[in-house]
């Protein structure tokens, strides 16, 4: 089934259509930005026939098997009838958008985020793993925050959107909580293997917190009470945005979600009083506030928030019957709410408003439009012979067997009546309000009828209302049934789809509703009144205000943890570090371990008290930095020393040559920063940062000393073992870093090189301070090649590459390697540089350091890539070992093409940094006067 | 000789340490630069310290652990560029902000400071 792959993707791929397409007419851009979701609908409906035989399809694509994540889809009955609705309903909003959108918009941007997220609606519903459908839903918060805000000039678009998104997003988080949770109890995040396990989910303790989570997610993106109120303040939105996200598909997503999640998730008493009572509560407070709206689309989306409390309800029951009522409101709520949008945005787009105080008989100028609207609004009042009438009746049905509230239960039929009465007073207002009631009052232009095809999308969806209202089981019965046999997870039950059950309870609950309804209408004057004694209040300023009341708080917050200043974050991060490894090390019984310790010789103790000596009188003197970086060079040519002793040569001269370069960097780098140092640490504070350096001090130390002390089981001997006949060099230390552990010295000289070359980037705009005295007010020195430096450093040049050469070569089987030999050649290098100059170097040594440094990882990367070649894995290398007349038996090894790349990214790297710096002293600069 | 090592290595993470947490930016370069001394030697030290057995086949009788001494040898030459990559910026923030305070501004004076806390947020 690679098809079902295609599905959700033939749209993500129609979203450049759009953008392409829109050079050309608005009409043509519309028919080919259709093409491919109509493509999809017809592959959909392919599968129809199997699926209605309670076939289910499957597809996947491994991605990280290992944990679960695959990209992975399903179509089965729930699925199959969301993707109609989705691509069904977005084909006529394409259509019915070519004729709404103004010639200053930009259709091509609408019609792109508008399949971007046709495609991420149906990513939700064909989704098959936990994961992706999250992935899904936040890309329906994303794009319908695009859309919402496509009128990004006007405020309420802006702040609609923003609402929209931090409501939807927030939900989104906790279901992204919920989801992994439910992942990770039930061990898997396939959703067929949750939809499994039920019974297990429901037993486990995770059970409340995961419900709790997911029903949260769902709420906000299904405008349930109290998240309601961002709904309304997305009708800032186009139109055709208002039908397709905010009727008919997008807020059935939290719907869907809980449809899909039922067989999971329901059936118990928590389920049950979550869901059922915000059902309820969201029901009646969106039909009550709908009454009372003045603008069309904000009593159509009060009338969608109250319609989808229904369904919520609906799921809520814990009854399979109700489960299937719930589903078939699904499809009729989506038909009579796009089609009254669709509407209402006709009467906007030809009176030029929208305010009903100021619409009125619009029946004589638009009757052909007004007679759809009428029928879709009795369709949602629950007019019989209408869709909306059957799922209403059935929802009244299941009211009257709700046992779960116990002796209360009987306030939900009763509630549900009420309920039923407000929307049928809504709907009358709908109808009465905008097409009778006197005439027009101050529209900006003469209403009209719309141009023929914009009226098309209307007409098939109110053909739909009526279809279905009268041949239900022909029309629908089979996607109903095969819809709620997935949410289900089993068969459906019995139920009858006929229009007429005989005088029934549920039938005088219509009649009442009815009846109840128009007579509220009817004195809808001392309703209004009634209403207007309460002070209005805003939900879009309360929001607004409970933001900026956040962002202040947080803000204060800041303002106390994050002052700005470095020197306090080092000091809390350090002190932080020294509690978490304190408190361990106190679980360490004693310090000294079993291994015994090497004697003490004078040497070392000689040592030590240089290394002492020199490194206090570095913090001692650290303001005179001078002198600080003379006793540094110390603590430094100590450590070399410490490496010698304890046997690692190539440590010991690495870290010489690496001294040196040091030096000479952090001198070159004083000349252009001040020569000393200011007192300004306060005594406290002085004696706080000693305090916890001693701390610190002492922690390392004692860490370090009860690590040696202990016995070592080192993988090391592995090392050993193979160095010679694996790696073909018997300096292990060398073999382990351009064989063993190769593709991490790889990355690091990769490292080294970004490192350089950023040091390159920092240099080149660099506005300098040049002071032209020292402190003293000396002028600088003139003579600056002395000969006798001159003279020398020239010839040991030649010397100095030789040894280098001689160190690289030898590295493979004797301390050494292409780390040392780069830092040895480097220091030859600057010591020409130190001697004669910038201006005498670069006539002489022509060499580009950066075009090194690439050659030098191109040609460590080369040499690994080479075995792929011979066909093994990355990095192996290869020896052998030939013989010459003369020079006798010698051995070639891969590895030292590797540690050529070393070599040369080290020379480059060291040379970059250092000569770019030295070379800033010789360019004629403006000398700038620090501002103190 | 092991207890000399660790107080030798913990001396110079106290020393680095306490110049990190100075003011200025070359002092925290200095700091930084003991501070590797001593993350170096410790690390070296975590293959535990042996006389005369250098990690070369055939040169000594047993051998010190040479994985330590691979990490620490390719940790000394990052910390190189490291320590240089710093330094470079203490210039360019020096350059750009007129001052070598890490925080980029230079600290208030007491008499500032209780003007600013008795104004309040804005």
């Amino acid at each position: 089934m690679s098809s079902l792959i295609w599905l959700p993707f033939l749209p993500l791929l129609g979203t450049l259509v759009p953008l392409l397409s829109a050079r050309y007419s608005r009409t043509a851009c519309a028919f080919l930005t259709a093409a491919l979701p109509a493509l999809t609908l017809l592959l959909v409906l392919l599968h129809a026939g199997e699926i209605f035989q309670g076939e289910r399809f499957q597809a996947a694509l491994p991605w990280i098997p290992a944990i679960g994540l695959n990209l992975s889809f399903r179509l089965d009955g729930l699925a199959l009838l969301f993707a109609i609705l989705i691509l069904g309903i977005g084909l006529l909003v394409i259509l019915y958008a070519r004729y709404y959108l103004s010639e200053k918009d930009s259709i091509g941007k609408f019609y792109a985020y508008l399949i971007l997220f046709m495609f991420a609606m149906l990513g939700v519903v064909l989704s098959n793993n936990l994961i992706q459908i999250w992935f899904f839903w936040e890309l329906t918060s994303i794009s319908s925050f695009l859309l919402i805000s496509f009128w990004g000039h006007k405020t309420e678009a802006r702040k609609g959107a923003r609402m929209a998104l931090t409501v939807t997003g927030a939900g989104g988080l906790a279901l992204l909580a919920g989801l992994l949770i439910l992942g990770n109890t039930v061990d898997s995040f396939n959703l067929q293997d949750i939809l499994d396990s039920g019974d297990f989910i429901k037993a486990s303790a995770n059970y409340p917190i995961i419900v709790v989570l997911i029903l949260i997610g769902a709420f906000t993106k299904s405008a349930q009470f109290p998240f309601h109120f961002w709904l309304p303040n997305a009708m800032a939105a186009p139109t055709p945005v208002s039908a397709y996200l905010h009727s008919a598909t997008m807020v059935k997503a939290g719907i869907f979600l809980m449809a899909r999640f039922y067989p999971a998730l329901a059936d118990t008493n928590l389920w049950f009083l979550i869901v059922s009572l915000t059902g309820l509560a969201t029901f009646l407070v969106g039909a009550y506030i709908a009454i009372f709206q003045h603008d069309l689309k904000g009593l159509l989306a009060n009338s969608t928030i109250s319609h989808l409390g229904l369904i919520t309800l609906l799921l809520g029951m814990g009854t399979d019957l109700a489960a299937v009522a719930a589903i078939f409101h699904i499809i009729n709520h989506a038909t009579f709410k796009a089609s009254l949008f669709m509407a209402a945005g006709i009467i906007d787009h030809e009176s030029g408003s929208r305010d009903m105080r100021q619409l009125n008989g619009l029946w004589k100028y638009m009757p052909y439009t007004a007679t759809l609207a009428m029928v879709a609004s009795a369709s949602m009042a629950g007019v019989p012979l209408l869709n909306g009438f059957l799922s209403k009746e059935m929802f009244f049905t299941e009211t009257l067997h709700q046992a779960s509230l116990g002796s209360l239960s009987w306030f939900i039929p009763v509630l549900a009546t009420l309920g039923g009465v407000f929307a049928v007073a809504y709907s009358t207002r709908f109808i009465h309000d905008v097409f009778f009631n006197g005439e027009p009052i101050n529209l900006p232009k003469t209403p009209h009828e719309p141009p023929r095809y914009m009226r098309v999308p209307v007409e098939i969806l109110v053909a739909l209302c009526l279809l279905v209202g009268i041949f239900p089981s022909l029309v629908v019965g089979d996607l109903l049934y095969a819809a709620a046999s997935a949410a289900l997870n089993t068969p459906a039950p019995e139920y009858s789809l006929a229009i007429w059950h005989g005088f029934n309870f549920p039938l005088l609950m219509s009649v009442v509703a009815l009846v109840g309804g128009l007579y509220m209408y009817y004195n809808r004057t001392h309703l209004f009144k009634f209403q207007a004694q309460f002070p209005a209040s805003d939900p879009k300023l309360v929001f607004e205000s409970v933001v900026q009341y956040m962002t202040n708080k947080a803000k204060s917050i800041i303002a106390v943890t994050e002052n700005g200043s470095l020197q306090r974050y080092i000091f809390f991060t350090l002190a932080f570090a020294v509690v978490m490894t304190a408190s361990s090390l106190m679980k360490l019984n004693t310090t000294a371990g079993q291994r015994p310790e090497i004697p003490v010789d004078a040497l070392s103790i000689t040592c030590a008290v240089l290394l002492t000596i020199s490194a206090l009188a570095t913090v001692l003197w650290h303001r005179r930095r001078l002198v600080a970086l003379l006793t540094l060079s110390v603590v430094g040519l100590i450590v070399s020393l410490a490496f010698a002793q304890f046997s690692a040569p190539d440590l010991a001269l690495t870290q010489l040559s690496v001294e040196v370069v040091t030096v000479i960097l952090l001198i070159l780098a004083l000349f252009f920063l001040p020569q000393k140092t200011p007192k300004e640490s306060s005594p406290r504070r002085v004696v706080r940062d000693l305090g916890l350096a001693s701390l610190i001090g002492g922690v390392v130390g004692t860490i370090s000393y009860a690590l040696m002390t202990r016995p070592l089981d080192t993988i090391s001997t592995f090392f050993t073992a193979n160095s010679k006949t694996g790696g073909g060099g018997t300096n292990v230390v060398n073999v382990i870093l351009v064989d063993f552990r190769g593709f991490d010295t790889l990355g690091e000289i990769t490292v080294l090189g970004i490192a350089a070359l950023g040091i390159y980037k920092l240099v080149a705009r660099m506005k300098l301070f040049m002071p032209s005295s020292d402190d003293n007010g000396l002028a600088w020195s003139t003579d600056r090649h002395p000969i006798l430096l001159a003279v020398i450093s020239q010839s040991l040049l030649p010397l100095a590459l030789l040894v280098s050469a001689y160190i690289f070569l030898r590295g493979h089987n004797l301390p050494g390697g292409g780390f040392i030999a780069g830092l040895i050649t480097s220091v030859a290098i600057i010591q020409q540089y130190v001697a004669h100059g910038v201006e005498w170097i670069k006539t002489r040594i022509k060499l580009d350091y950066q075009i090194m440094i690439g050659s030098g990882i191109g040609i460590a990367t080369l040499s690994g890539l080479g075995s792929w070649v011979f066909g093994h894995t990355f990095l192996t290398t290869w020896f052998d070992y030939f013989y010459l007349p003369l020079i006798g038996k010698f051995e070639l090894a891969s590895a030292m093409i590797f540690d050529l790349g070393v070599y040369l990214t080290v020379v480059g790297a060291t040379m970059l940094i250092l000569a770019n710096l030295g070379q800033l002293t010789t360019s004629e600069r403006p000398i700038q006067k620090e501002h103190d | 000789m092991e207890g000399l090592y660790a107080f030798c290595v913990g001396l110079l993470t106290a020393c680095g340490i306490f110049l990190t947490l100075r003011g200025r930016s070359f002092s925290v370069v200095i700091g930084l630069t003991l501070l590797s001394y001593a993350v170096n030697l410790f690390l070296f030290a975590s293959g535990r310290l042996k006389l005369n057995a250098a990690a070369v086949l055939g040169e000594s009788e047993q051998y010190s652990d040479p994985l330590p001494q691979a990490l620490v040898l390719t940790a000394i030459v990052i910390g190189f560029a490291m320590t240089a990559f710093a330094v470079i910026l203490a210039m360019r923030a020096r350059a750009d902000l007129g001052n070598d305070h890490v925080d980029g501004n230079l600290p208030k004076l007491p008499s500032e400071v209780s003007n600013k806390s008795s104004g309040g947020n804005k």
